[in-house]
């Protein structure tokens, strides 16, 4: 119980005995995982191993069927909506790339920017200074400051993961939750977003779901293995990709 | 703050619709008015009164775009705002008869009489004054789109859910407005129109006042539609329709997003048909009709949506044509327009407008590329041009 009590004080982001179903298929099974504030963490598992899934809960898309979702220790996300979430510092990356494929690649960032996002203040924005700075800074740090005035829908895969991120980073985040954000990409690219994704950490907390060892060997962080629902072994990337159960179940396949 | 919101609105081409749309609205009813009936330049106030219509339907194209091109919800309900505007104003235009109706009782309207009513329903009280009139114009609607929106865009019915609950809408109303208890003049809806603001209706002068502020209305909300579209939150409804999660993912609360944009656009139905009402001189329940509201998106889809000057252009072409198929070929109207709505859908999925902008827009990617082949280094701009597509 101590213990228990002890994780919660300085845990970011908890989950514990999260199950929830689909058409009794249980996606997610009494799963339990903590984030510390400024944690960089690593998520592999099988395709169908939940790991959407629990981005699906935690960003309240998806309601728990049971189990307990807290941000920073006080917060229930499960009573609130995606948009309360996300203003709570929650952003989240998609498994396929999602940005406004009609807008330029500086309209995307204008949109994430972390500001007023109500009907009349949006209405009435207009660019201050402060916030043109801002995104010029998001281009430089996503390497896309010549491609500014490109509409998203012209850029490659790999281009628009990195605006994806871009906007996230825009929505100054708290927690980012990053799905599989090299997949599709090529070795060059995947190695840039390893070290962009460290950058990014320094500031944040990130929950990053990938499947390419490679990729999760170079962030050298803590990894959690996900396998039907559940957890099925943490720790460093040697000592996950030694486990038995996670040859069996993932590695091996 | 709000000098910025208008400004952003007055880009070129919203200039230029604004001017044609002003000379228009003052020339028609100059060579109505200031030329003798014989010259060959006199536009007969029918024919004026005809264009007045075209202007309310462009009105009411606009403001289904609004939402549909713009935001992504495909209402197949808009014909109930505008119905519900005109009964606004048809409420004014009953009360102004006073004693002159068939039955000379100078509070009720003859079909009250009719069916033996003692007393005015308080739900027509206030109408005998053009200013409560003219605010029922814009709260009726917008307060029957604010509860609709409210439930519907609450419980994230989207799609082709919407629109079927918005067609049963506009039905429901029709129904409802059928019905003589509902007072509101049942099959018959409200007619024998005499004056406006003390004016009679027929004359040549009403006609030419009310087709010139149906051309300063559609420009207003043109310009209006513009700074919204401009404006950040304009961006916001781009995304609402074309990745709503994303929207939703950065925090903004799409349902508020939605709920604003239907509402605004339903009051500008309801301005539409304000001023189609006294221009035709009649409003009945057959404005309900969902078929109506079905034509408004085919005008819509084809001057191209998610452009503000298409809906326009398109409600002007479908109802000039629909006006010379009833007249010279009345069984092959529904046919030509079915057709039209295919061969749109088929070979100008963008509408005429957004066709000739891609049509431009590709024409200087060519040259682009012609430049950069030269040697030029017009790469940049090639790219340019193909992202602008
Ligand atoms: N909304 C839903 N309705 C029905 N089933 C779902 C839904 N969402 C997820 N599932 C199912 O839940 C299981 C877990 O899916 P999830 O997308 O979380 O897997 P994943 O670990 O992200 O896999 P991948 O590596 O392929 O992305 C899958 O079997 C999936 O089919
Ligand atoms: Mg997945």
């Amino acid at each position: 119980m101590n213990t228990i009590s002890e994780t919660r004080q300085k845990s970011l982001l908890y989950l514990e005995n999260v199950s929830v179903s689909f058409d009794g298929f249980k996606a997610l099974n009494s799963l339990s995982f903590v984030v510390e504030p400024g944690e960089l963490r690593a998520i592999i598992g099988p395709n169908g191993a939940g790991k959407t899934t629990m981005m699906d809960i935690i960003t309240g898309k998806t309601r728990p069927d049971t189990g307990t979702v807290l941000f920073e220790d006080t917060i229930d996300l499960t009573r609130q909506d995606e948009a309360d979430i996300a203003q709570l510092g929650i952003g989240r990356k998609f498994q396929k790339p999602t940005v406004f494929e009609s807008h330029t690649v500086w309209d995307n960032l204008e949109l994430a920017l972390n500001r007023s996002r109500g009907v009349f203040a949006t209405l009435f924005y207009t660019l201050s200074p402060e916030d043109k700075a801002r995104i010029e800074e998001i281009l430089e740090t996503i390497r896309m400051i010549h491609r500014k005035d490109e509409y998203a829908a012209n850029l490659s895969h790999g281009q628009k993961q990195w605006l994806e991120i871009g906007m996230l980073l825009a929505q100054e985040p708290k927690l980012l939750l990053v799905d599989e954000p090299v997949a599709g990409m090529t070795d060059a690219e995947t190695a840039e977003t390893a070290v962009l994704l460290k950058e990014i950490a320094k500031t944040r907390s990130v929950v990053v779901v990938e499947h390419d060892m490679g990729f999760i060997r170079e962030l050298g962080v803590k990894v959690t293995c996900l396998a039907e629902g559940s957890v099925l072994a943490e720790g460093s990337i040697d000592f996950v990709s030694n486990d038995p159960k996670v040859i069996e179940n993932y590695l091996g396949r | 703050m709000i000098s910025g919101f208008v400004f952003r609105a007055l880009e070129g081409r919203i200039v230029a619709a604004v001017g044609i749309l002003l000379a228009i609205g003052i020339l028609v009813p100059a060579l109505n008015l200031l030329t003798p009936p014989d010259s060959a330049l006199h536009i007969p106030t029918y024919v004026m009164s005809l264009f007045g219509k075209y202007l309310c339907y462009a009105l009411l194209a606009l403001a289904l775009d609004l939402v549909w091109g713009y935001c992504g919800i495909l209402s197949l309900g808009h014909g109930a705002f505008f119905a519900l505007g005109g009964y606004a104003m048809g409420m004014y235009l009953m009360r102004q008869i006073g004693s002159r109706g068939v039955y000379g009782n100078p509070i009720l309207p003859d079909f009250m009489v009719f069916l033996n009513w003692k007393e005015l329903p308080w739900f027509w009280y206030g109408f005998d004054w053009f200013v409560f009139a003219m605010v029922m114009v814009l709260v009726v609607p917008g307060l029957l789109a604010f509860v609709f929106g409210w439930f519907a865009f609450r419980s994230r019915v989207n799609g082709v859910y919407l629109s079927i609950i918005t067609q049963a809408m506009t039905y429901a109303l029709l129904l409802a407005f059928f019905r003589n208890d509902m007072g509101f003049g049942g099959n018959n809806g409200l007619t024998d129109f005499k004056d406006i603001l003390g004016f009679s209706v027929q004359a040549d002068g009403t006609r030419a006042v009310l087709f010139f502020m149906s051309a300063l209305m559609l420009s207003l909300c043109l310009i209006l539609a513009s700074a919204i579209v401009r404006s950040k939150f304009g961006k916001v409804l781009v995304g609402v329709r074309d990745a709503e999660s994303r929207v939703r993912f950065l925090g903004f609360r799409v349902e508020n997003i939605k709920l604003f944009t239907f509402v605004v656009s339903a009051m500008m139905a309801g301005i539409a048909g304000a001023l189609f009402v006294p221009q035709v001189g009649i409003i009945n329940p057959g404005e309900f009709a969902p078929a109506n509201s079905i034509e408004v998106v085919v005008w819509t889809a084809v001057g191209g949506r998610g452009t503000l000057i298409g809906p326009i252009i398109g409600a002007i072409l479908v109802n000039g044509g629909k006006s010379f198929f009833t007249g010279a070929f009345p069984e092959i109207w529904l046919f030509a327009l079915g057709g039209l709505f295919i061969a749109v859908t088929l070979f100008l999925p963008k509408g005429i407008v957004g066709t000739i902008q891609h049509g431009f827009k590709a024409r200087k990617a060519l040259k682009a590329a012609a430049e950069a082949e030269k040697g030029r280094g017009g790469t940049e701009t090639v790219a340019q041009a193909q992202a602008a597509e």
